[in-house]
């Protein structure tokens, strides 16, 4: 009490106070400075691929993107090899695999996650809620490096043996595995999405005599719709970045192919399978960058969506945004 | 008929729905049941203590639990700081509708955004080729000693990593002290730095502590950051400087289920070492879910 007074007075301040303001008010932009300098730094490691001649004597972005003849192909085509006499760097095999992956992984946990979601905050009971939000959690907790190890070491088997697969690692073993990342991302913001909604809406079309399932697919769904948007879009993000498991499960060969059964190689698996043996500042180093680059952009284009769709909804809501 | 109509329209509906409610539990239950059934006959002290031997088909994974853990501490002496600081000040001193606000925002929303690879690449082209590489040419006349993967460069890649993680949950346990607690310390003469140090950061601790913990959670099971700034397959002995190499429970179950020269002989040392990583996860994560709970419960309490 005594102290509690004195600090009453108006007495001189530690001067560590103000230093450690000062400090709070700098370390604020910690994340903004970060966000500037992964951009910078990626970008300043890929931009040889536009400037030096001695890299553009090996690649330049129109042999990376438009169909190439090789010597020993019959035709011109996409070929990523990296490491043969004639490096071959085309993005179109890693961006199909990585855009096939994807898909799976999004058609598996879209489903799941917004029905489980719709489930947990329309038809479950307070117990059953108690049970099915922390085991989301828990699958969310799941590093990656563990799905990918489950992926590999069960489910290629069994998938192989009950679909009668050519390759045991392929872009349906990858997605599938993908799409438990994915899930708690959907799952969490749909259900929040669905939490929303303001009561009055389930009751002005209930008292209009609508049954349960038509006030839940005709006016909760549609009124929570960019909420759920939203939560796909992150999930779409974060499937497109996430490396661990397709570097594991996908069988890693840059096919170009619509086959779910036929093994990919993904954007995100190839830098990390890649980047480990190659030369520093050398062509393939700076190809590594660029799919770097690329990989930020469409995550930061995802990401972007799904802030939209949430602003959206709250201004349609009426919720302060 | 309309009234038979309704009702199998909403069984239809609740059992599409609790399917997949249910499905997602039993995805959750097959991978936990086999990772145990097979991990648990091989996890004896003696696995936790020794360092691998015979190229990894015999012995422990001591050096990549001792390598998480240094991984972990160092990371969040490196992201407590920032993200508690960023959290203060999104919360007690930035105006709220400010531009710098917003902008601060953006930036953690897209951080959280960005794919772990990404990190890794970042990892290498900032802190090792960049800082590290500059610090050997200003103290060590160009000798390599920074300028190389090592678990600094690590730890500092994964605050980055983790730094959404922590401003999130303390932001989250900031705004839960309530508004007169701030001005009661005001008007006893207290400055808006006090208040902060001696009012409300003490009540934002549990939420501080979920935060770190969470990202801890995420430091010892994310692997492709530091695929390439530290982290190696097989040491023949333990880390002692910040500069040196370490092994990683996370980079040892990708090492041991794709670079394994003996599948089978590896097959029970992998499935333990996944069982050791997925309890540490666990246990952070259900210590995170029950610290928050609590704090939550303690608010509800005050509100009531």
């Amino acid at each position: 009490m005594d102290r509690a007074v004195s600090r009453l007075a108006p007495h001189p301040r530690p001067s560590w106070h103000r230093l450690a303001e000062l400090s709070i008010r700098a370390l604020a932009f910690s994340s903004i400075a970060a966000v500037i300098l992964i951009f910078v730094f990626i970008a300043k490691e890929a931009w040889p691929l536009l400037a030096s001649d001695a890299i553009q004597r090996e690649v330049t972005l129109a042999k990376m993107w438009f169909a190439q003849q090789w010597p020993g192909y019959d035709a011109v085509e996409h070929v990523w090899q990296p490491v043969s006499e004639i490096p071959k760097y085309a993005v179109w095999p890693l961006l199909v695999g990585t855009l096939k992956v994807t898909l799976v992984a999004m058609l598996v946990a879209v489903p799941l996650g917004v029905g489980a979601a719709l489930f947990v905050s329309q038809y479950a009971g307070p117990r059953l809620r108690e049970i099915v939000k922390p085991t989301v959690e828990l699958l969310a907790g799941i590093p990656s490096v563990v799905l990918g190890f489950f992926a590999l070491m069960v489910m290629a088997t069994f998938l192989q043996d009950w679909l009668g697969l050519d390759s045991r690692l392929n872009a349906l073993v990858a997605g599938v595995a993908l799409s438990f990342a994915i899930i708690p991302v959907v799952f969490t913001v749909s259900e929040e999405a669905f939490g929303a909604v303001p009561p009055s809406y389930v009751e002005a079309s209930t008292a209009l005599g609508a049954a349960r399932w038509q006030t839940i697919l005709r006016v909760l769904v549609p009124a929570a719709g960019p909420g759920v948007a939203a939560g796909i879009a992150l999930g779409l993000g974060r499937a497109v970045g996430e490396t661990m498991i397709v570097l594991m499960a996908s069988g890693n060969a840059a096919i170009i192919s619509a086959s779910p059964g036929d093994s990919v190689r993904t954007i995100s698996a190839t830098i990390a399978a890649e980047l480990a043996e190659v030369v520093f500042g050398g062509a393939h180093y700076t190809v590594l960058f660029f799919l770097g680059v690329l990989l930020f952009a469409i995550t930061f284009a995802t990401n972007l969506l799904g802030d939209y769709a949430v602003t959206r909804m709250k201004r349609r809501l009426g919720v302060a945004a | 008929m309309r009234a038979g109509r309704r009702r199998i329209g909403d069984a239809a509906l609740a059992l599409g729905t609790g399917l997949c409610a249910l499905l997602v539990l039993a995805i959750l239950a097959v991978i936990l049941g086999d990772v145990a059934i097979h991990g648990t006959p091989h996890l004896t002290l003696g696995f936790l203590t020794q360092a691998p031997r015979d190229g990894m088909t015999a012995g422990g994974i001591f050096p990549a639990i001792f390598g998480t853990v240094a991984l972990v501490v160092l990371m969040s002496l490196a992201v407590l700081p920032a993200g508690v600081a960023t959290a203060i000040y999104l919360s007690e001193y930035a105006n709220p509708s400010g531009r710098l606000t917003r902008l601060v925002r953006v930036a953690v929303n897209n951080l959280a955004g960005v794919p772990s690879i990404v990190f890794g690449l970042f990892g290498l082209g900032f802190f090792v080729q960049f800082v590290g590489v500059g610090i050997d040419k200003v103290l060590y006349g160009g000798d390599r000693v920074y300028g190389q993967p090592a678990l600094v460069w690590a730890a500092l890649t994964m605050a980055v990593l983790t730094l959404p993680v922590v401003i999130v949950a303390t932001e989250e346990a900031l705004a839960a002290v309530p508004r007169e607690h701030r001005l009661a310390s005001a008007a006893l003469g207290a400055t808006r730095f006090e208040t902060v140090l001696r009012v409300v950061l003490p009540q934002a601790m549990p939420g501080i502590l979920t935060g770190t913990i969470l990202a801890i959670s995420r430091g010892a099971g994310e692997v492709a950051p530091i695929l390439f700034v530290g982290a190696a397959y097989f040491l023949p002995k333990l880390p002692t400087s910040p500069h040196d190499q370490f092994m990683h429970l996370g980079y040892h179950v990708y090492v041991l289920s794709t670079q394994s020269p003996d599948v089978d002989a590896t097959r029970p040392i992998l499935y333990a070492t996944v069982l050791v990583l997925l309890m540490l996860t666990f246990a952070l994560n259900f210590t995170a879910v029950l610290v928050r709970s609590r704090m939550r419960r303690r608010h509800a309490g005050v509100a009531a």
